[in-house]
């Protein structure tokens, strides 16, 4: 199941955009152009596919990036859906709510056998449409926002701080990922939420099957496993309160009454796992690509540029959510062709961000730019809600992470560090290091 | 001078916090997370680049730029 690193890790891997003809600067991609995609016969490209370099999109991605804004590419069971890989087609599409992202519906895309076997049980926040996921949205938005936010940022520190405290102790080489990028949004999430950390390897093992495997059969199994252990919580919680979201969301005055254990449940699930798994790949990858990118992390070192801009880049140059996922409720007339209603369509993440016309040049790791207009989080109703918890968590770890090991380096060869397969969360297995 | 100025849909608004986060001196965050323009600041930073990049980094356009002329 696992990747290792191939050989090439350097920013020539990327699929390149520049070098194809229908792509060059003199030749934007035009929304006008009509083009056959309606033609049947299998798309070439598959999605998704392994990377070849744990940071940059797999090389073999390089015709979607030509053919786009919008092609078709074909998913793991050989089913072909249409592909966006423009930024300006991403931001219009993922504001048009004639595209669901409610898995349950026919002709949903499934990346994997694991998607498909799990996508009939359905998902509160980024598997409902509106106006119910803007009422669920509603009622976790002030637990996210910037204030509060800001004013978890000294515990989000100290917890960084005891962590690399302990690393410190043990002595070098550590691996990161279980030392480190994976405690850190765990514990902090845990916090939030008002999750005992105490339960971290029951939950931790529970989402990692949930997204990675070990295969289709174990997933429903693994679902049920994490629901059991939040109803439970929930139950406990009823009787003997505490102080996270989840209390605060079981005891809320509500007109329409409380909440009901399900809706609890499905609150806790998408939380807790959206809330770690996701951060976690960010530290590690992140990590991975600074290490990988010298003169980048001297810029960073010498106070050339602030942590917060080299998070914003990290975000945009890794999309480690490659392929949000929706479905058509109508047809929809664009980009010179039309997508029917029932069809699939992903949104690759990985090439819109390194689009040409929205990031001048995208393949290459740059403080100078402004990447905030990136699509890591997505873009429309569902922008990750906890976007801006990311971000703070992974200053914070990055800054004291590289503050607290100023000669932080891998401690085995880049290209036999595991990382993750493509269709899952994009980001390390494991990160030896030492300093 | 024009009479350009910053209007916020609450009804759209998801929470995102982007425009309190690019243009962190004209937006902030009411207590239920939606965004809001800070007292004064609709018409005299309608100008502001950091405006613009706000308007543009709404996922959902709940931020624009209006003609103040009704």
């Amino acid at each position: 199941m696992n990747r290792s690193a191939v050989s090439r890790l350097s920013d020539s891997s990327a699929p390149s955009a520049s070098s194809a003809p229908a792509n060059s600067s003199d030749a934007p991609a035009s929304f006008g152009s009509i083009r056959s995609l309606d033609a049947p016969g299998s798309p070439s490209v598959s999605f998704p596919q392994d990377r070849g370099c744990p940071y940059h999109p797999p090389a073999s991605y390089a015709p979607l990036r030509t053919e786009g804004p919008l092609t078709r590419v074909a998913l793991y069971d050989g089913r072909p859906v249409w592909a966006v890989t423009g930024h300006a087609l991403a931001r219009e599409l993922l504001s048009d709510p004639r595209l669901s992202t409610d898995r349950t519906m026919p002709g949903f895309p499934a990346p994997s056998e694991r998607f498909d076997v799990i996508r009939k049980r359905t998902v509160a926040l980024l598997g409902v449409d509106d106006p119910e996921h803007n009422a669920q949205r509603r009622m976790l938005i002030p637990s996210f926002s910037l204030k509060r936010i800001a004013s978890l940022r000294p515990s989000v520190r100290r917890t960084v701080d005891r962590l690399l405290d302990a690393m410190e102790r043990e002595g070098p080489p550590a691996e990161l990922v279980g030392a480190f990028a994976l405690p850190v949004p765990s514990m902090v999430i845990c916090a939030l939420l008002g999750v005992p950390y105490a339960d971290h390897e029951l939950f931790e093992d529970c989402s990692r099957r949930l997204l990675r495997g070990p295969g289709a059969a174990d997933v429903e199994r693994a679902r049920d496993e994490l629901e059991a252990y939040l109803g439970e919580l929930i139950d406990r919680k009823r009787t003997d309160p505490g102080e996270g979201l989840l209390d605060e969301l079981i005891h809320r005055d509500r007109p329409e009454g409380p909440l009901e254990r399900a809706e609890l449940v499905s609150f806790a699930l998408i939380l807790l796992v959206a809330g770690h798994e996701t951060t976690a790949n960010m530290i590690s990858l992140g990590t991975f690509t600074l290490l990988n990118h010298p003169e980048q992390l001297r810029a960073l070192r010498s106070g050339r540029t602030t942590t917060a801009v080299v998070v914003e880049e990290l975000l945009r140059f890794l999309s480690i959510a490659d392929g949000l996922l929706r479905v058509a409720t109508e047809d929809i007339e664009v980009a010179g062709a039309t997508i029917r209603a029932g069809e699939g369509v992903v949104v690759a993440t990985s090439l819109i961000n390194r689009d040409e016309d929205a990031f001048a040049g995208p393949d290459t790791l740059d403080w100078e730019r402004s990447a905030r207009h990136h699509v890591a989080f997505g873009f429309g109703v569902h922008q990750c809600l906890g976007q801006n918890l990311a971000r703070a968590e992974l200053e914070i770890a990055l800054d004291g992470l590289f503050s607290r090991f100023p000669g932080l380096r891998l401690a085995a060869p880049a290209d036999e560090i595991p990382f993750k397969p493509g269709d899952t969360l994009q980001g390390m297995v494991e990160l030896p290091v030492a300093w | 001078m024009s009479a350009v100025r910053i209007e916020i849909d609450k009804g759209r608004c998801v929470g995102a916090g982007m425009c309190a986060l690019t243009a962190p001196d004209v937006f902030t965050q009411d207590d239920d997370g939606l965004s809001e323009i800070l007292p004064g600041r609709a018409e005299t930073a309608a100008g502001q680049a950091a405006v613009k990049e706000a308007v543009r980094a709404c996922p959902v356009g709940a931020v624009s730029l209006a003609d103040g002329e009704e």
